[in-house]
């Protein structure tokens, strides 16, 4: 990992400012949904990828962090009035232990075992919700309306302060991502994707690191569930459990470039779009046409680019040079 | 413990199902020298070789390093311990550049980044490497690749550096660097064990060599001394040709 150029800090801080600025420049909820919806993908695209994209532990199982997210901040802001920033981080502690709790028995499965895995554990986290009366079951689950404030993490007049809220989290997990890949661990992570074998014989312990892996991602997904929860305020199986939340992370990061800091960040900004727009435009008639049009990318990309759009843009580029 | 036995081997035995791969082995190695393991092919000098490094767990016996008992530890402690390895099939992280390979060893003793890429970089111009450390790990020649999985072991900052089959395949020219390369490893105080099939390397850096045949030590003793051994010869080139015959 090469430290950044003056150009590329460049292009961040603009990037940055741009984004800081959209919602004074661009009014209405639907781009600032959209840029929401945006920014909790590549939130959850980025953790995915400190799994799939480093140490190439393909889960599809991400759903299942981001429902035990979204479920115990509820819960907990429910039953027993806790504020939903510490329902935030109570969240994430027992993503992260449940995904300690997946991965160590999983810890010596690779590649499509993996990936079955985490399906299996994503599908049995669903049903199990779908019938546990204590959550409502498939009833779901409406959030008590508090007044509105940063510290209820709850807002009615404006989606603006949500936008504020999910890109200083996605910020944050950029920055996580980034730390990791250019240190120890991000090391650790590409050796054991390279071979298990060569990892223990370079003195990594494979299932520790893995093990790592995993309670990070879980961590900063189940963040992202909790914001779901307090942006939609209602949520329930179907919507915040589904396999298809799953799959859409996982072509986030492929789309934009597994193994980048950035690639899922790109990723996002190219897929929620496109989903939520065709999902507007076309209404009911058009359910489904943005998963033919994501199928078709994502065939020419894995065909064509395999490192995905970030790895296109880096190859233009080098040639430039 | 006496000072001798930097690393003792005793009665190893792995099977593998019903096949008994190695069998009742035992040698030690003292702390400085090179030692080789040679045999034919399916001899079991690799299953010897992984039962050390803690790849596989022997059926019976004990491996002792230093005099601790290492039979059971899992192959990244035994790493931590001092016992840096490189694969048969050489293996390299693909996705990374030479100078970052070696980071990745590196990085086992030291944490702090700048000091971690400074040792690395030593490592590599240690191993004529460091003109090619920028480019990535899969576009080098075998033979430097051969050159960088040393250069990853000797990142770990090993004791005791194990080699499985470094010169195999290796053109004349690159088969003088890498025995240089031995050389000057254990000139810095590494002691090593070589896995190997290429007599020439075997015969000029070996101190002592152990032969295996058929999971079982036959001989142990100078490299001298084993050419001339008649069970050597017979493991190698079969009864017809045997001294007695």
């Amino acid at each position: 990992m090469r430290n950044p150029t003056v150009r590329q800090i460049a292009f961040c801080a603009v990037l940055l400012v741009a984004l800081l600025v959209f919602p004074l420049v661009v009014h209405g909820t639907f781009p600032t949904h959209v840029m929401i919806m945006v920014f909790l993908f590549a939130m959850m695209g980025v953790a995915w990828n400190i799994l799939g994209g480093y140490a190439a532990m393909f889960s599809f199982g991400q759903v299942a962090f981001f429902g035990i997210g979204a479920y115990t901040s509820t819960i907990l802001l429910m039953n027993y009035n806790v504020n939903p920033w510490i329902g935030l981080v109570a969240g994430g502690v027992l993503a992260a232990l449940m995904g300690a709790a997946i991965g160590i028995p999983c810890s010596n499965l690779r590649g499509h075992y993996f990936a079955i895995a985490s399906i299996a554990f994503a599908e049995i986290v669903r049903i199990h919700f779908n019938n546990w009366k204590f959550v409502a079951a498939a009833e779901g689950l409406s959030l008590p309306l508090l007044p509105e404030s940063l510290r209820n993490f709850m807002f009615h007049s404006s989606k603006v302060p949500y936008y504020y809220i999910i890109l200083v989290f996605l910020l944050l997990s950029v920055l996580i991502c980034r730390y990791i890949s250019t240190n120890r661990m991000g090391f650790y992570l590409r050796a054991i994707k390279e071979s298990h074998e060569l990892a223990k014989g370079m003195g990594i312990s494979f299932v520790r690191y893995r093990l790592y892996a995993i309670m990070i991602s879980a961590f900063l997904t189940a963040m992202a569930g909790t914001f779901y929860a307090q942006y939609i305020l209602y949520i329930d199986p179907d919507s915040v459990l589904i396999l298809p939340i799953s799959v859409q992370v996982v072509l986030v990061a492929m789309l934009g470039g597994a193994g980048t800091i950035i690639g899922p960040v790109i990723g996002a900004a190219i897929l929620l779009p496109l989903s939520e727009i065709t999902r507007v435009w076309l209404g009911y008639k058009g359910t489904g046409i943005d998963m033919m049009i994501y199928g078709a990318l994502i065939m020419v990309i894995s065909a064509y680019r395999p490192e995905g759009v970030w790895g296109l843009l880096t190859t233009i580029g080098r040639r430039g040079k | 413990m006496s000072a001798a036995s930097f690393l003792e081997v005793q009665g190893i035995t792995k099977r593998f199902g019903g096949l008994t791969a190695t069998e009742e082995v035992s040698f030690t190695v003292k702390e400085g020298e090179i030692l080789s393991i040679i045999g034919p092919n399916g001899a079991g000098k690799s299953t010897l070789f992984n039962c050390i490094t803690g790849f596989y767990r022997p059926d019976a016996g004990k491996v002792l390093f230093r005099g601790k008992d290492i039979t059971t530890a899992s192959a990244h402690k035994i790493c931590k311990l001092g016992i840096a390895r490189t694969f048969q099939i050489v293996q390299v992280i693909s996705d990374m550049t030479v100078l970052e390979n070696v980071m990745t060893g590196t990085y086992l003793r030291t944490y702090d980044r700048r000091k971690v890429r400074e040792k690395a970089v030593e490592i590599l111009r240690f191993a004529g490497l460091h003109e090619k450390m920028d480019f990535p790990g899969t576009d080098i020649t075998i033979a430097d690749k051969k050159r960088l999985e040393v250069a990853m072991a000797l990142g770990t900052e090993p004791t005791l550096l194990m080699l499985d089959e470094a010169m195999a395949g290796l053109t004349p020219v690159e088969l003088r660097e890498m025995i240089a390369l031995i050389r000057k490893v254990r000139e810095n105080g590494v002691t090593l064990i070589i896995v190997e099939h290429v007599m020439e390397a075997v015969m000029e850096l070996s101190d002592r060599v152990v032969v295996i045949n058929s999971g079982r030590k036959i001989v142990e003793g100078s490299p001298k001394d084993i050419v001339r051994n008649p069970e050597v010869i017979q493991a190698y080139l079969g009864d017809r040709y045997s001294a007695g015959n």
